[in-house]
């Protein structure tokens, strides 16, 4: 007998294959080695185009802001009137500000604290959300009732005219900023985690470990938040870019990070004002923001998939 | 009967978020550290008078009740940098170049979001796909303002095609009113392809082909009908994103509307403009969403009025 596919043409030659016996050890065995969860999520991860050319530019990105302000040998905050408002030289690779600073240094420098308040902002909303959302799923009832509420209110208003306000309280400054963007950005952590610990409630293994006398916080933390790890990682990727968008969004309109110390909303912000004589200025730490967050965006897109592939479109 | 209930509900609802708002802007207002009357000029007497004109003398309770008296009144009070204009007044200037503005980028990103959508829900996997894909990767992960700078210098710097400021003429109009909606278009082209791709398959399109509809007819009549129901209840967060958008928008590109306002208020520390737009901007936006929930109601029967 020919061995053909669907539309009838041979696909093999019989004669190739020989009749080995039969080998009932053998039987069950698995062809290749057996692939975990994560090998598995990872593999799908790295046929990801897109999401590989994501961690390049990040990479790229993390490793100039720690590497870049050495490499100029000027500090960021070292003026030199004398030297100011240079344009591209050997000297200064991005030439020098109105106060005769380092660009390159305080652009890389910049993406140090803009990449640091990203990242520690999405982490810390991220804890917040996953407790407080925990929490509400879990106990139910009142409590739940009244968390509840609390996200509803605070979300039916745009996050940044809270930041704002609170900014405006707590002053400007890293600190106060990291602060203001974790007390309202932990809302839709809280939503997301609330959702998965109500429906993962009554899987049988969650049951399975309450009868045999799991304490609420073992079931928690054991065997709920193992069991939504991808969801509440996607999410904490793409509210990293959140974050750094929030900071120049703030550093921009002058209530965020303020100089001296320099952050790319800053740099934006600064160069708006010398748009028409020194454009660079400006397109330098726009080019840095919008490429951060792509690359953000596409790792979170390619986490999504590659961590839950029943997601996948 | 049900639909009015329905409103009723909402309606309280919405008032009690409200005055919630109210209340904490009101006292998170008073929390700020510095006063907008610092200045080194000025004489101890004639701080204490500005602090009695504008009733800052008294205690903070006593300040509260008088300005929530004036809020029922519709009375947001005085500003205190732009002397001698009421914040009503400052809304009433401002407010239609921000709803202008606003409106455009919706209805730009609503009809370029949809059939973007559209296209590369039927172009699947080929250029017209591709390209709506990466419009909306650019669209979500480019900041408005940032495209705001670009596209300012790029189209009225450069190549002077428009121009660069202001808002009098239509061409004024197009580089912010894109700069604004350019997030929002991703938001809708993203939503709209995956929502058409999942009617598609489904068995009352095949029934409208079987019956030899024109594909015209098809895809409005079937297909964007059922796929435009997700996209409406991304209205409420965006109109949201609008807001905040025009904050910075509107200072690229020297725009005279609420946005610009409410951040000269907050860099120059003006207390009442800032709890009166930040309140204006709720009601706003509460309102809104209360019209998005109706239609929303009114147009998909499956969805109940009781929540």
């Amino acid at each position: 007998m020919e061995l053909m596919d669907l539309n009838g043409s041979a696909v093999a030659d019989p004669n190739a294959f020989a009749f080995v016996g039969e080998q009932p050890d053998q039987a069950d065995r698995l062809g290749g080695p057996g692939q975990t969860y994560l090998q598995d999520a990872m593999r799908r991860f790295r046929e990801n185009k897109a999401a590989v050319a994501g961690v390049i530019i990040l990479c790229f990105f993390v490793v100039m802001s720690f590497l870049g302000p050495v490499l100029s040998g000027y500090q960021y905050n070292t003026s030199n009137l004398l030297a100011a408002n240079q344009g591209v030289s050997a000297q200064h690779w991005f030439g020098t500000d109105d106060l005769g600073r380092d660009i390159w240094a305080r652009v890389w420098k910049g993406g140090q604290m803009s990449i640091l308040i990203g990242v520690v902002a999405a982490l810390l909303q991220g804890v917040i959300g996953v407790l407080i959302g925990s929490i509400a799923g879990f106990v139910g009832g009142r409590v739940d009732n009244i968390i509840m509420r609390i996200v509803e209110f605070l979300m039916a208003f745009p996050y940044l005219v809270w930041v704002m306000l609170l900014m405006m309280v707590t002053g400007s400054g890293v600190f106060p900023m990291i602060l203001a963007l974790t007390l309202t950005g932990w809302l839709s952590m809280a939503r997301l985690v609330r959702g998965q610990i109500l429906s993962l409630k009554h899987e049988d293994y969650v049951v399975a470990a309450s009868s045999m006398g799991g304490g609420s916080r073992r079931i928690i933390l054991k065997h709920m938040i193992p069991n939504m790890m991808g969801i509440i990682i996607v999410n904490m990727t793409f509210a990293i870019p959140g974050a750094i968008f929030s900071e120049a969004f703030l550093s921009f309109i002058g209530i965020g990070i303020s100089s001296p110390q320099t952050s790319w909303g800053l740099l934006v912000n600064m160069g708006m004002k010398q748009i028409y004589a020194y454009p660079t200025r400006l397109l330098i730490p726009c080019v840095c923001i919008s490429l951060t967050m792509l690359s953000l965006q596409l790792i979170g897109d390619g986490l999504r998939d590659a961590l839950d592939p029943k997601l996948r479109r | 009967m049900k639909l009015l209930k329905f409103i009723l509900k909402r309606v309280v609802v919405s008032v009690i978020m409200i005055f919630c708002l109210v209340t904490i802007s009101f006292f998170l207002v008073k929390l700020i550290p510095g006063s907008p009357f610092t200045s080194e000029k000025m004489q101890a007497g004639n701080k204490a008078a500005i602090y009695a004109y504008y009733g800052l003398d008294k205690p903070v309770y006593e300040q509260y009740f008088t300005y929530m008296k004036n809020l029922l009144h519709g009375d947001l009070g005085t500003s205190y940098k732009i002397r001698g204009v009421t914040v009503n007044e400052i809304i009433r200037t401002a407010f239609p170049y921000s709803l202008d503005l606003g409106m455009r980028a919706v209805a730009f990103a609503l009809t370029m979001g949809l059939l973007l959508g559209i296209v590369a829900a039927y172009q699947r996997g080929k250029a017209m796909d591709t390209f709506t894909m990466i419009v909306a990767i650019i669209g979500t992960s480019v900041p408005s303002f940032i495209m705001g700078f670009f596209v300012q210098y790029l189209f009225a710097v450069k190549l002077k095609w428009f121009p660069p400021a202001e808002y009098t003429s239509f061409a004024h109009t197009v580089l912010p009113t894109f700069a604004l909606g350019l997030g929002m278009l991703a938001t809708i082209a993203k939503y709209t392809r995956t929502s058409m791709l999942e009617v598609i398959s489904s068995d009352y399109v095949k029934t409208a082909d079987a019956k030899g509809l024109s594909k015209f007819r098809i895809i409005v009549g079937h297909q964007l009908r059922n796929a435009l129901m997700p996209i409406i209840t991304l209205l409420g967060p965006m109109i949201a994103s609008v807001i905040t958008g025009t904050f910075v928008v509107e200072n690229v590109f020297a725009i005279p509307g609420l946005g610009r306002h409410y951040v000269t208020s907050v860099q120059g520390l003006d207390y009442t403009l800032i709890t009166g737009l930040t309140i204006f901007f709720a009601a706003f936006l509460v309102l809104m969403n209360l019209l998005v929930d109706i239609v929303y109601a009114l147009i998909d029967p499956r969805i109940g009025l009781v929540e």
